[in-house]
């Protein structure tokens, strides 16, 4: 016959050494996950001197010709920020900061907006914007497709803008937005191309060949779908 | 805020880092008395020993089985064989009556009625104080037998010891994910045994003390697993099993995924339909590591290995609804997005950290399974890969033993 003795030392010892190593694996984390928020932080930084300086510059050349003023201030770096607050939400435990970082992203792109339009006004050009409202609330399928819609219209037309706004965010600057465009929760996802309020979801044959006649925009096929064909070759 | 499903999720991640933790804290306790010995050893005595060979349609492979038998370096005197034809439908017999002038062999033919009434009619036969039974599609290395016996030669309290069992002939790629599978059962059966808390004396030549069966009773149908029955009932009888770690048992695996799929859903079926019979001996401090750790643990990977199944189905069904919903939106449509590149997408929330820590761990187990069965250190990256496809595969039997065990559906041997 045997005899069981139980060692509930051991099975302290274990739990004590498994706890340890998720406060390990916690304390790593929290670690990239700051350096990342960080690195979110920074690029809207960047975003804004950058707007600072398109705006400042604005003023400065006012009087001159307006072939100085750049007109793609925001273009790519804004998209990747889009990119990555969107998977620092889902992903990041620091839900309060990157919501903090989403309302900064919102008031920098108002700010893009209106340094767009006030370009325009200026120099006469028109400008390819499309705001787009959508809800984070609900499971929003449609918001999901026009999303998708969205970025390929962007791939196809780089000079497109598209400024998105989350109706939930709890901003003033958007809120107003929502008001002057008069956009209501349940007629989302919603856009506005060129002043007129679209609400509900947009095929894309719908709004490209709405979006080219209001812009005149040109197709450009985007580079990686080259090189993947040659690849492929 | 953390979702149900995310704390459905932690916790068993939490328990099964906690099962490996055990394992790795044993084995550092252990490794000193673990030894791997080359060439042949001597006992002071050498009991007589009965193998049984139950045999069911196993013409092919039998001829080799009984070979090794007769090829075991102990005296030939001390080794009984009863090999016995539970009702084949092919040639097995013929092949049985081959060896039936050896005068240490004996035949026996009867009606099919599954393999534990096969070893209880040897049981009935056996006249020696020590017996085992040997699969007749597997072969005993050489040296087995002895070193199982210094087991018992070395500590009296001994009832049973368990080898280590080697996949052979390993063909295909569900054979060689088995054998590494086989490699880490040796490292996870020698802890077990460490623990005195071992819950399954496989059909390869466990050898037992005959007391075992003349206090205990025979074999039991026990859902078709009576392996893992005996050893259920030794541990709530307070039998001691051991682990011998250098007596290879070779044995072939299942060459086709549906064959796997009917052995391991057998054995799972086994696992849980055993368990809920002993359900009495769970968690009760007198039964030791068995009852507090083996079951227990067997119970987590159970759960575990099915609930991340069906969570990874969730997030695959998640992607390709979006998949389609993008294709039926937009069209095929390459996103030229930056997330391939940018380290910035690197997944570093704290599952992925511990995932890692679970697989090194797992690496680490097949690795300590060969050092304890070869004496050395083997690493291959293939490891990695066969270890991948069993994580895909094995939730299916598991699944389908819960349904089974659900429904009161009993699994057919073949």
């Amino acid at each position: 016959m045997k005899e069981n003795t139980f060692d509930w030392k051991k099975y302290l010892i274990v739990f004590l050494f498994t706890v340890g190593l998720f406060l390990s694996a916690s304390y790593v984390s929290n670690y990239f996950s700051d350096k990342k928020v960080n690195q979110l932080k920074s690029i809207q930084d960047k975003i804004s001197i950058d707007i600072l300086s398109s705006e400042t510059q604005f003023s400065l050349l006012s009087e001159l010709s307006c072939k100085n003023i750049s007109d793609s201030v925001l273009s790519g770096e804004l998209g990747e920020l889009a990119t990555k607050l969107e998977w620092g939400q889902q992903n990041l435990g620091a839900t309060d900061t990157v919501s903090y970082l989403k309302k900064y992203y919102s008031l920098l792109e108002i700010k893009d907006y209106l340094l767009t339009r006030k370009i325009s006004e200026r120099c006469n050009t028109k400008s390819a914007f499309i705001l787009y409202f959508y809800t984070t609330a609900a499971n929003c399928t449609e918001c999901e497709k026009q999303g998708m819609v969205l970025s390929s219209l962007r791939e196809k037309y780089p000079k497109l803008r598209v400024y998105s706004f989350d109706y939930g965010i709890d901003l003033s600057a958007v809120k107003s937005m929502l008001q002057i465009y008069k956009i209501e929760d349940t007629k989302l996802p919603a856009l506005v191309v060129d002043e007129d309020v679209l609400t509900g979801f947009q095929s894309i044959d719908g709004l490209e060949s709405h979006v080219k006649q209001s812009f005149k925009l040109q197709e450009v096929k985007p580079i990686i779908k080259e090189t993947t064909t040659k690849k492929a070759i | 805020m953390l979702s149900v499903s995310d704390i459905i999720l932690y916790t068993l991640t939490f328990l099964s880092v906690y099962v490996q933790v055990f394992f790795l804290i044993t084995f550092l306790e252990n490794k000193k008395k673990i030894v791997v010995r080359k060439g042949s050893i001597e006992l002071q005595k050498y009991p007589k020993v009965t193998i049984i060979v139950p045999s069911w349609n196993e013409e092919k492979t039998i001829y080799k089985t009984v070979h090794s038998l007769l090829n075991l370096n102990y005296p030939k005197d001390k080794v009984k064989i009863f090999l016995i034809d539970d009702g084949s439908t092919d040639r097995t017999w013929d092949a049985i009556k081959r060896f039936s002038k050896n005068p240490n062999v004996k035949i026996f033919h009867k009606e099919n009625g599954g393999k534990y009434t096969a070893l209880n009619l040897g049981l009935e036969h056996v006249e020696t104080d020590f017996l085992g039974c040997l699969d007749a599609d597997s072969v005993a290395d050489p040296e087995s037998l002895v070193r199982i016996m210094s087991y018992f030669e070395k500590d009296p309290k001994i009832m049973a010891v368990a080898p280590s069992i080697i996949a052979i002939n390993s063909k295909n790629t569900i054979q060689h994910a088995q054998k590494v599978e086989y490699d880490m059962s040796i490292y996870i059966k020698k802890m077990f045994g460490f623990l005195g808390a071992i819950h399954v004396t496989p059909g390869p030549l466990t050898i037992f003390r005959k007391k075992v069966f003349d206090d205990l009773g025979p074999y039991r149908h026990a859902h078709n697993t009576e392996d893992l029955e005996i050893a259920y009932r030794m541990q709530k009888n307070f039998y001691k099993i051991e682990h011998c770690n250098d007596a290879y048992v070779y044995t072939n695996t299942p060459p086709t995924i549906v064959k796997l799929y009917k052995q391991r859903l057998r054995w799972i079926y086994g696992f849980i339909n055993n368990t809920i019979d002993y359900r009495n001996i769970i968690f009760r401090k007198k039964y030791g590591n068995f009852s507090l750790f083996t079951v227990p643990s067997s119970i987590i990977s159970a759960f575990a290995v099915s609930y991340l199944f069906g969570k990874t189905l969730y997030s695959l069904g998640g992607f390709l609804f979006s998949k389609f919903l993008q294709f039926k939106t937009v069209g095929f449509y390459m996103n030229s997005n930056i997330k391939s590149l940018d380290p910035f997408f690197i997944n570093t929330q704290i599952l992925f950290f511990i995932s890692i820590f679970l697989f090194s761990l797992t690496i680490l187990s097949v690795l300590l399974g060969r050092k304890m069965s070869e004496g050395k250190w083997r690493f291959s990256l293939s490891m990695i890969y066969y270890l991948f496809i069993l994580s895909i595969i094995s939730p299916f039997w598991f699944l389908k033993a819960i349904y089974n065990t659900l429904l009161s559906r009993k699994p057919s041997w073949r």
